[in-house]
């Protein structure tokens, strides 16, 4: 016989879900983000305007092999409890050991925010019971963090129009190794709690965003862009569907002048596009509240995204202590530069900061600056082209295959394969056109061997992924243009024949 | 690497030499295990795998391929270490039953060299406690309660009383493996030490117990205590012994990021020739309140055996010793209730019935599962990391610690090689004696000579040294630099020599043939 089974099933007394009566209908009121950081008009009653403030507290899942602090693997959607560890089901002896890569990926995290990198940090143990925390703590990094004070910048569309961008920054608090919990599976009609302990252990960076913005479209540009560079260090592959991204909301309302009202904390939101829906009705519910004489409460809400409002969230009601207490197992995680680096000490057994900060990849900021400048194209294309994972590098892709300008270029990824892709709901990697059928496609063009509304034609028929080349295709369908002078005489001619009161009509003109 | 002719366990010269065999070893060790049932030092007794691996061992040896110097050595481990396959109850019913599916790496290398693992011995519920009398299993009986030189000296106070009810305690919390090694039914036995749990059974049960540096042996797979002083330890019959047991656990572990990360050469010792090279420190504010005056009294005689040697005998002061009980209570407590967090009957160990919800479950699994001390250190222990008591508490217990080592390093700084000091306060103390107390005022009494060694990660060893007026043993203590444990096992090993602690005369182990188990020849120190 070995330790019971980890998939261990027990009743659950407490009922998952929202409770209590369904939400009242919010008013209407536009809540039209203020670029200039300014207040919201007042509300109906016509009283002083109300600020609100966002702040976000996002968990990234860090991209590894193996957990935190053991060797199992780390997989999306494997069985149930098929990748746990005698320590990630706790039991009594085991002891965590640093994965050296979620460190990196953090240190990696960290330099790409402008944070400061603490050479030494700490771990702790942060105490709560919960069915799927086995350790009945978590390891996280609650009193030196690995990295701090850092800072993001995000582009913001006024009104919604891509032509009209603000850049805006907020500034990072902190981030924090720690673990990922567990899964809780309620099964309600039997009531029970099926726990699938694959997560838990799991790295993650817990990124601590200070209160600096003020309205849904602000918190979603903010995440986006963290997504954006996350992606592109390869640190977390921050897929929000797939809970590789979990963001929390701090939302508050005050006037101008006096201080921050009581906040409310915003969980459950599991798009980027919930994420500006859970803010701002956040944020109306709270002006609601305060102007009908109501007091906010400093409690966790869960975005509930069928109905589009926040509700109180039942399980974590009541506040909870904690008891941090130092990690005894862990001894404090220590970094080097290359001036504090040990001579006798290789790349193995050491973390370099400089090593990490020298070879990282351009990030989205930077490469939406070289496209502009490179190619010529809009910043509000180089937005584009970075916002879909692999349209960038496509793009780049077809230039180096074609004589046609990158400005025209832009016009058929954008306009084309882009809407074609969303349509069809495929990714670049999936798009059937791939970047050598459409420079081919291009260099027709560009040579004049068809129209742009033949190439169009042509398009649509690469599209069904037939395998037919562009030539092939515009043989087929006949749909070349018409070089040759004599040819051109001819038909011109059958024209003008068979044409011939027009002719006189237009000879007597 | 097996040790090159570092064979000083005498049973490994006879096992090389064919005079007994493995199994043969391991059997007699089984039938004597039987024989002193009434002892309560065994939880589990793995008779099976014993045997199974004692006639591996015998094939070794006849091949002429033993894999050193523990091959065919049968031991015992205290049920807090994990066993794969082999019960690990931590003598609480939170855990019975429970059998993991891993080896601490201590049990591993053990066998991973051969050594036959008898089984489990008892402990006072996860560790907690100085008497080994507080385990769900019933408490230890000291073997030297039965010993001739006991029973010769001790007057029974009246005829009613049962004859038995004189037997004392083997102290703790490894009562259960100080009472195998003296008892004879091992030859070696691991322990843990926290706040003095090997030094002190091992003293009152006349064994060597060593607790090695903090860092020098893997506590992966010890079913923590106090994470950040716990240690394994090591019962032995001489010091030699724990010096070979020693160099081969000890070194570092991948699985344990607080070992050290330098290669660990085992060693040998040899004796020691010039003590008057040696500075050995006597702290005073181990004149404890409660010290017994034979202890005292044992305690400058000893100093004097240095002194007349040659060696270089000096008072030193560790001023924040006397905080250590208090400071030690706070941090103990923190972790206890840190560590006692995932049992909560959902992956393993008891589960209560309760099933009206999760919480309510938690609640009924850890009342039915966990004992009164258990279940007070985890009330203190959350109590002192709430945050409005973390600061005054634990923050300020951690300064304190840091005190406490400072003293060390002080004194070790000033050119003192040694510390000695006593074990314990007393002798044993009977049974119905030592029950009159509670578990955590005893535990401060008899933690108070041996916790600052953990509190400083110190290496520590309890040498037994004579017999109490009341014909049972008594130890004092030696503690060393960090990591230098050659050094402090190589003056232990001298002091052993002088001293010539008695064997211990078992009646009941009259029947056996006590050949290839005694190696020192009786002649008292006093």
């Amino acid at each position: 016989a070995a330790a019971r089974g980890c998939g261990g099933v027990w009743r659950r007394a407490w009922q998952r879900g929202a409770g209590g009566p369904a939400p009242a209908p919010r008013g209407q009121r536009a809540l039209a983000c203020n670029v200039r950081g300014g207040a919201v008009p007042a509300g109906k009653s016509g009283l002083a305007p109300w600020v609100p403030v966002v702040g976000l507290e996002i968990h990234a899942q860090i991209s590894s092999n193996s957990k935190l602090f053991s060797g199992s693997q780390v997989q999306f959607a494997a069985p149930p409890n098929s990748l746990v560890s005698f320590f990630d089901a706790s039991l009594p002896g085991t002891l965590p050991v640093l994965n050296r890569r979620c460190v990196e990926a953090a240190v990696m995290t960290g330099l790409a925010l402008n944070c400061s990198i603490n050479k030494k940090s700490l771990f702790d143990r942060k105490h709560y019971f919960y069915a799927d925390l086995p350790a009945g703590y978590q390891i996280t990094q609650q009193r030196v963090p690995i990295a701090v004070n850092g800072s993001l910048s995000y582009n913001l569309c006024i009104d919604n129009k891509m032509s009209q961008m603000v850049t805006k920054t907020v500034r990072i608090k902190q981030i924090q190794l720690e673990q990922d919990s567990g899964k809780s599976l309620h099964d309600d009609t039997r009531s029970q709690t099926l726990v699938d302990l694959n997560r838990a252990g799991v790295g993650l960076m817990e990124v601590v965003m200070e209160p600096d913005m003020c309205c849904g479209a602000e918190a979603a540009a903010a995440v986006r862009e963290l997504q954006l560079i996350l992606q592109t260090l390869g640190s977390s592959q921050a897929v929000m569907a797939e809970g590789q991204l979990r963001v929390d909301a701090n939302v508050s309302v005050h006037h101008p002048g006096e201080p921050y009202g009581v906040r409310t904390e915003v969980k459950n939101i599991n798009s980027i596009r919930f994420l500006a829906k859970a803010v701002d009705y956040e944020i109306e519910r709270q002006i609601e509240e305060l102007e009908s004489g109501g007091t906010i409460l400093n409690e966790t809400r869960v975005f509930d995204s069928k109905l589009g409002c926040t509700v109180p969230m039942r399980d974590k009601e009541g506040k909870q202590d904690y008891r941090f207490m130092p990690e005894p197992n862990l001894p404090p995680l220590i970094l080097y530069d290359a001036r504090s680096l040990p001579a006798n000490m290789n790349h193995q057994q050491v973390v370099n900061i400089d090593w990490i900060h020298e070879r990282l990849p351009d990030l989205p900021s930077v490469k939406r600056a070289k496209l502009v400048e490179r190619y010529g194209i809009l910043p509000e294309h180089s937005f584009t082209l970075l916002n879909e994972d692999g349209l960038a590098e496509f793009f780049e892709d077809v230039i180096k295959q074609t004589q046609m300008k990158p400005k025209k270029v832009i016009g058929w990824i954008l306009k084309d394969l882009l809407s074609y892709l969303k349509q069809h709901s495929l990714t670049v990697k999936e798009s059937p056109v791939s970047s050598f059928l459409l420079a081919d496609l291009l260099n027709c063009l560009e040579k004049k061997e068809i129209s742009s509304t033949a190439a169009k034609q042509v398009f649509a028929e690469l599209w069904k992924g037939e395998g037919k080349t562009p030539l092939e295709i515009v043989k087929e369908k006949n749909l070349q243009l018409i070089q040759d002078q004599k040819d051109l005489e001819q038909i011109c001619q059958a024209v003008i024949d068979g044409q011939e009161n027009e002719v006189i009509i237009c000879q007597w003109c | 690497a097996a040790l090159k002719g570092g064979l000083r366990f005498q049973v490994s010269a006879a096992l090389k030499e064919g005079r007994v065999a493995p199994t043969e070893l391991c059997q007699r060790c089984l039938s004597l295990i039987k024989s002193t049932e009434f002892l309560n030092a065994y939880i589990t007794v793995a008779e099976e795998t014993a045997l199974k691996q004692a006639e591996e061992s015998e094939k070794r040896y006849r091949r002429g391929q033993p894999l050193g110097v523990l091959d065919g050595i049968p031991i015992a481990v205290k049920d807090n270490f994990n066993t794969a396959g082999i019960e690990t109850t931590c003598a609480s019913n939170m855990l019975k039953g429970y059998i993991s599916p891993y080896n601490a790496t201590v049990v591993q290398k053990l066998l991973d060299q051969g050594a036959v693992l008898l089984g489990k011995t008892n402990l006072d519920e996860f560790a907690m406690g100085s008497g080994s009398t507080d385990g769900v299993f019933g408490p230890v009986r000291n073997p030297w309660s039965y010993s001739r030189q006991y029973k010769e000296k001790s007057v029974p106070k009246s005829h009613s009383e049962d004859k038995d009810s004189n037997w004392v305690i083997t102290g703790g919390s490894s009562g259960g493996s100080a009472a195998a090694v003296s008892s004879f039914t091992c030859f070696a036995a691991l322990g843990s030490d926290t706040g003095g749990s090997t030094r002190n059974p091992a003293a009152h049960c006349g064994v060597v117990g060593l607790k090695p540096t903090y860092g020098l042996l893997s506590r992966h797979g010890l079913i923590p205590l106090v994470n950040s002083m716990d240690v394994p330890g090591i019962l032995t019959r001489c010091v030699d012994d724990a010096a070979v047991v020693l160099s081969s656990l000890a070194g570092h572990d991948p699985k344990d990021s607080t070992t050290i990360q330098d290669n660990f050469k085992p060693f040998e010792l040899s004796d020691l020739t010039d003590v008057s090279k040696l500075s050995i420190g006597i702290p005073k504010e181990y004149h404890a309140p409660g010290l017994s005056s034979e202890i005292l009294a044992l305690w400058s005689k000893a100093a004097d055996l240095f002194k007349n040697a040659g060696a270089k005998v000096i008072e030193v002061s560790l001023p924040h010793t006397r905080y250590s009980i208090v400071c030690y209570h706070v941090l103990c407590t923190a972790e206890v209730a840190s560590n006692m967090a995932r049992f909560d009957g959902l992956e393993y160990g008891h589960r209560s019935d309760m099933n009206k919800s999760t919480e309510s479950m938690y609640a009924a699994t850890r009342r039915e599962g966990f004992n009164d001390v258990v279940r007070g250190r985890i009330l203190s222990g959350n109590y002192f990391l709430l945050k409005q008591n973390y600061e005054n508490y634990f923050i300020k217990a951690q300064k304190v610690r840091r005190l406490i080592a400072n003293d060390f390093v002080k004194v070790f700084g000033s050119g003192v090689d040694i510390l000695l000091t006593p074990t314990t306060l007393s002798d044993a103390v009977p049974y119905m004696e030592f029950i009159k107390e509670d578990n955590r005022t005893r535990s401060a009494q008899d933690d108070i000579l041996t916790q600052a060694a953990n509190m400083a990660g110190l290496p520590a060893i309890n040498v037994p040294t004579a017999l109490s007026e009341r014909g049972l043993p008594v130890g004092l203590q030696f503690i060393g630099r960090s990591f230098q444990e050659k050094q402090l096992l190589t003056v232990a090993k001298w002091f052993e020599k002088q001293v010539k602690f008695p064997m211990i005369q078992l009646e009941e182990g009259k029947r056996h043939d006590h050949g290839v188990f005694q190696h020192q020849k009786s002649a008292s120190f006093l």
